[in-house]
């Protein structure tokens, strides 16, 4: 009798555990690309427009661009539930920040911010890949790029987001003249700028599921932000 | 790490629905499943909520019900304000989103997908939140098995007449729903459809 009682304290833990619903998880992968270039006297950001789910598209026509200031525009893309509460968080404090201090948050003071907002979720993260354009306090175009825990670098062109890794290459090659021999380096030019915008989006639709339907692209200049579409392919 | 999430006991299937010239349209069946078993046979889960919009839901019955509690009550304290103002579509919408989002934080998420349609300002309203409170708007939408089966369809009809009217908007959410009786094992011929 003890042994049969034995045999059964026996087995090990991990049967004893009954049948276990698959947990649940809070994160999502809704797609979408960023591109952001960065001029003299100009900063543009473009994103696609698809927000999608596994195979499905949910919607063909969603900017995941946020136009933060005349000066800042973020693009953020990932887990979109995520982006919806940091971007409604981020614009309350920069209102916040508004009303205090009586003038509208600079775009450096937003890139710290949005770093330290991110790193606050440091053991809960938003799941976001963030780029953040706009002109500086002298009137020069910079670039902001993010991890999801806040590690934040400065730049002068950048891709995030699902074909993030497929386009920076790209724009190092185009933007930033590297594996380039004989070439003289100039300051790159609003047409430019939007022809290789409009073109590592076209590559990127090609390759990634996640990216297509159209790019919208904002142009943030010293005489404010333009907007610009473009079609890609939706399949 | 212990987590609170279950699974969804009593669900409803598919919700659909569309845009049409001067309205919205919601469409669901009205079966409660209960995992294969098609257990509850008058589940209504497409409701009213004031003049000005109108609420779908699929996922867990239970959740669902518990909200629409709340909503409702948040109705009758609009009323009760007599003021004139009331609850508008993407004051609800965005509310949901606050909702559910809230809660997957919590790992204890609200097991269902709603979609939210009506009118503000003369305009059309329909967008859905889903138990992430992953939030968007289109002029069509589909959960669940609809979203492979149903928007296809509507994505179509919408391509070749981009401006339904009433009847049309509703001879095509009845299509879809036939179309997806044929193929979603936890679907219903019974439907309602606002």
């Amino acid at each position: 009798m003890v042994s049969t009682m034995q045999s059964v304290c026996d087995v090990p833990a991990i049967h004893n555990a009954g049948p276990k619903a698959a947990s649940f998880n809070p994160y999502a992968d809704n797609g979408g690309s960023i591109v952001a270039i960065a001029g003299n006297d100009f900063a543009i950001i473009a994103s696609d427009t698809r927000l999608s789910s596994g195979f499905s598209v949910y919607t063909r026509e969603q900017s995941k661009l946020f136009k933060l200031s005349d000066t800042t525009v973020l693009g953020a893309t990932g887990c979109w539930c995520d982006t919806l509460t940091l971007t409604r968080i981020l614009e309350a404090r920069m209102q916040m920040y508004l009303h205090e201090h009586q003038k509208c948050m600079s775009t450096a003071a937003v890139a710290q911010m949005l770093s330290t907002m991110m790193y606050y979720k440091r053991f809960f993260p938003y799941y976001i890949s963030n780029i953040l354009a706009g002109l500086d306090d002298e009137g020069k175009g910079c670039i902001y790029s993010y991890d999801v825990i806040g590690h934040c670098e400065k730049a002068k062109f950048r891709a995030g987001g699902s074909a993030g890794a497929l386009l920076q290459p790209l724009l190092d090659n185009q933007i930033g003249l590297k594996n380039m021999e004989n070439v003289d380096v100039q300051t790159i030019n609003v047409e430019k700028a939007l022809a290789v915008i409009k073109d590592v989006f076209i590559s990127a639709a090609e390759r990634d599921i996640y990216t297509g339907d159209s790019i919208l692209i904002k142009v943030i200049t010293k005489d404010g932000i333009r907007d610009e579409n473009f079609p890609l392919r939706r399949d | 790490m212990c987590t609170f999430s279950r699974a969804p006991i009593t669900t409803g299937t598919s919700v659909l629905g569309i845009k049409f010239d001067g309205g919205v349209a919601i469409a669901a069946d009205i079966l409660g499943s209960y995992g294969s078993l098609a257990r509850f046979r008058d589940c209504p889960r497409i409701i009213k909520v004031n003049k000005n919009i109108i609420l779908g839901a699929g996922g867990d019955y239970a959740d669902y019900q518990y909200l629409k509690d709340i909503i409702e009550q948040k109705i009758i304290d609009d009323e009760c304000q007599d003021d004139g103002f009331h609850l508008k579509p993407k004051s609800l919408h965005c509310w949901l989103t606050r909702v559910l989002y809230n809660r997957r934080s919590k790992f204890d998420p609200f097991w269902t997908n709603f979609i939210v349609g009506g009118i503000q300002d003369g305009e059309t309203f329909l967008g859905t939140v889903d138990k992430l409170g992953t939030a968007y708007e289109d002029m069509h939408i589909a959960t669940g098995y609809g979203a492979y089966i149903a928007l296809p369809l509507m994505r179509d009809a919408l391509e070749k007449n981009p401006d339904l009217d009433m009847r049309q908007a509703q001879e095509l959410l009845v299509k879809c729903l036939e179309v997806l009786y044929y193929r979603d094992a936890r679907s219903f011929p019974k439907v309602s459809l606002i």
